[in-house]
């Protein structure tokens, strides 16, 4: 069916215990990707957004552990749908749905290749692992693969080295050899962060163009509220390892309901502003992950926070009539002061 | 008089006239020169007292070397760099190094890393009374007000004093380099991506700093920065670079409602903004930067420039003046804006 999610989470932990104590990089976080859409998870250093995605593909560097939580994928053939966070790390399954399902790409194109070996290499390398194809098809492939991502003679530049291409084409390349494989989804962290804005402007269509093209399930993580607007169908806002507000794009920045959701929004520099305008402000730091504030993680700087209640009872996630879930007391039913 | 012009008005803190920077390409054994990068191509500029002026553009266009130059952390290959303070002029470019030191005072960087730019084994108070005790304020009572004063400029508490820089935050930190920078009431503050290092809910706090700060000490500053966002909070003044020219500059309000060169165009057209409503509206430029040691002739931008004709392949636009305040180099501004 349709509209049914490819990649359900539910209540995810993500666990990293260390000499100083747990660090609860992601803790208790729920979402639903659909098919051909783009699901944006948006939020600030230490929110666990990228270690959410190496959660999904259980890539997680130690002492990282899941505690808690179901990734259910569903295949498109008639296999039944598999949880995630049961797999071994290293097991035949996870690696046979790496690349294949799920692939991914993310901020520093230079890291993700090696030196030593040309553009063509590498692409083959992903082709051939996942697929029976001859070399000379392979080839043909990822030619074909260059050229769809928007690499101008890619006959040529499929035998050159990854440091004789500008940052740009690099990202377009990391981009052709993660869709080599045909995936159904693909999970973009911080795709155009190093790059300048006019590169981030062709890269962001590239990834538009393809998710029309190919059913692409989309899974975005960024900073940039202003990349989120551009890209994302539903989006997810995280702080300090807790999803604070989910919901689709077109709600969370024109009604945005969780007091740091519209903090956020708030405090985004912007090139409409009345020039030297000075802008709304949070108070206080993000926390250190090791020393997070008791009750909802947030309360420290939230200008609604209820003394007595947000510190210290970590607010349920709730439901509101129009679909969207907020973790916010300020939106329970039986909240003491309405929300404004 | 010093430090006034022909008309009698205040001269510019600094006015950059020309400013050339080559770096050679060299090849084979005896490393002769076969050609050169133009990484600074003819850039000028001033900045008035109390003003503040932004550099910008993307990767290599040019535009930390500018910094780099005015400070002399890199010798200029050509052009002038004119400093005035108390009264005097200087020139930046053709001064020797001993001559720069003295008036290193005068100018202060704040840098874009505020973990790599402060010293870990110093405490918070001898990293700001660091350019003090170099130059000569001997006193450890006085050294000591004035870091309180500074602490209490850029709004953090005196208590820090005495604490290392790893127990701070990246704003935090930024705020301390900034007291840093201030210790010695420089004429002029050269600030490299001051903010783009910060999360989204610090980096607000650290524009709203730099605003006060220029409204109460009167700052003088270049701005150097990618995020056009950032430059119109803070900036007075724009100048846009590409290729190692300025292509556009205009008081902030008036180059963003309306740019007049393709590439400022581009440039701001390609922000994306926070509403989900404005999506897709954009103009994409084809290509990329091209190779500095190879720019293309006649305009650099006309590859990837939709308004170009022959005569933008053929000959190199000049900065012109388009209206009051406003200079464009291109040859079809008028039709463009």
């Amino acid at each position: 069916m349709a509209n049914e999610p490819i990649l359900a989470v539910r209540n995810l932990r993500t666990h990293f215990p260390t000499r100083d104590g747990v660090v609860r990089a992601v803790d208790g976080v729920s979402f639903d990707l659909y098919p051909g859409r783009t699901l944006g998870i948006v939020g600030e250093s230490g929110c666990g957004k990228s270690v959410m995605t190496r959660s999904i593909l259980r890539i997680l560097d130690p002492p990282g552990r899941i505690v808690e939580g179901s990734m259910m994928l569903r295949f498109a053939d008639a296999r039944l749908p598999v949880d995630l966070a049961t797999l071994a790390e290293d097991g035949e399954e996870i690696r046979k749905i790496r690349g294949r399902e799920i692939a991914l790409i993310f901020q520093e194109p230079m890291a993700s290749f090696s030196q030593y070996y040309t553009v063509g290499d590498q692409i083959l390398e992903a082709i051939r692992l996942h697929s029976t194809a001859t070399k000379a098809e392979a080839r043909a492939q990822a030619i074909e693969m260059l050229r769809r991502v928007g690499i101008p003679n890619p006959e040529r530049r499929i035998d050159e080295y990854p440091f004789q291409l500008s940052g740009g084409l690099r990202q377009r390349v990391m981009i052709a050899m993660a869709l080599a494989c045909n995936p159904r989804v693909l999970i973009a962290d911080e795709p155009t962060t190093a790059l300048d804005v006019t590169t981030q402007a062709q890269v962001l269509e590239l990834l538009r163009e393809l998710r029309g093209g190919q059913n692409l399930s989309i899974i975005l993580i960024t900073h940039d509220m202003g990349v989120i607007a551009e890209m994302a169908d539903d989006v997810v806002v995280m702080y300090l390892g807790r999803a604070v507000e989910t919901g689709p794009v077109e709600q969370i920045f024109h009604d945005p309901k969780h007091p740091y959701t519209r903090a956020l929004l708030r405090s985004i520099p912007s090139v409409d502003a009345t020039p030297r305008a000075r802008l709304a402000t949070m108070p206080g730091a993000i926390p250190h992950p090791l020393n997070r504030p008791a009750g909802c993680p947030f309360h420290p700087r939230c200008a609604e926070a209820i003394a007595g209640i947000c510190d210290r009872e970590m607010p349920p996630a709730i439901r509101l009539p129009d679909g969207r879930e907020v973790a916010c007391v300020l939106h329970a039913p039986s909240a003491v002061a309405a929300p404004a | 008089m010093k430090g006034l012009d022909h008309e009698g008005a205040p001269l510019p803190v600094l006015a950059v006239a020309d400013l050339v920077k080559h770096f050679p390409i060299r090849k084979g054994f005896l490393r002769r020169k076969v050609g050169a990068v133009r990484a600074v191509d003819g850039v000028s500029f001033s900045i008035r007292q109390g003003e503040t002026l932004g550099l910008v553009g993307e990767s290599g266009c040019g535009k930390t070397t500018v910094a780099r130059c005015i400070l002399r952390a890199m010798p200029p290959s050509s052009g002038a760099i004119r400093f005035t303070v108390d009264g005097a002029t200087h020139d930046l470019a053709a001064l020797p190094r001993r001559a720069i030191r003295k008036l290193r005072r005068h100018m202060q960087m704040v840098f874009q890393d505020p973990y790599a730019s402060l010293n870990p084994r110093m405490v918070v108070a001898e990293i700001i009374s660091e350019p003090l005790k170099l130059n000569g304020w001997n006193d450890a009572a006085e050294r000591q007000r004035r870091v309180a004063e500074l602490l209490d400029l850029v709004q953090l508490p005196r208590s820090y004093a005495s604490r290392y820089p790893h127990a701070f935050s990246g704003g935090q930190r930024q705020r301390i380099g900034i007291a840093r920078a201030l210790a010695l009431n420089p004429a002029l503050i050269v600030a490299d991506e001051p903010v783009s290092a910060l999360d989204v809910s610090v980096q607000a706090q650290i524009v709203n700093l730099m605003l006060d700060l220029q409204d109460r000490l009167k700052l003088s500053m270049l701005f150097v920065a990618h995020d056009l966002s950032v430059v119109k909070h803070v900036c007075d003044q724009v100048a846009v670079m590409y290729l190692g020219r300025i292509v556009e500059s205009a008081a902030t309000a008036d180059l963003y409602a309306r740019p007049m060169h393709p590439y400022s165009q581009a440039l701001l057209s390609a922000v994306p903004h926070p509403d989900p409503r404005t999506r897709g509206d954009r103009i994409v430029l084809q290509g990329s930067v091209p190779d500095a040691a190879h720019p293309p002739p006649g305009c650099h931008f006309h590859p990837r420039c939709r308004f170009a004709t022959d005569r933008c392949r053929a000959e190199s636009p000049m900065l012109r003046d388009i209206a009051p305040g406003r200079i464009v180099a291109c040859h079809h501004a008028e039709q463009v804006g």
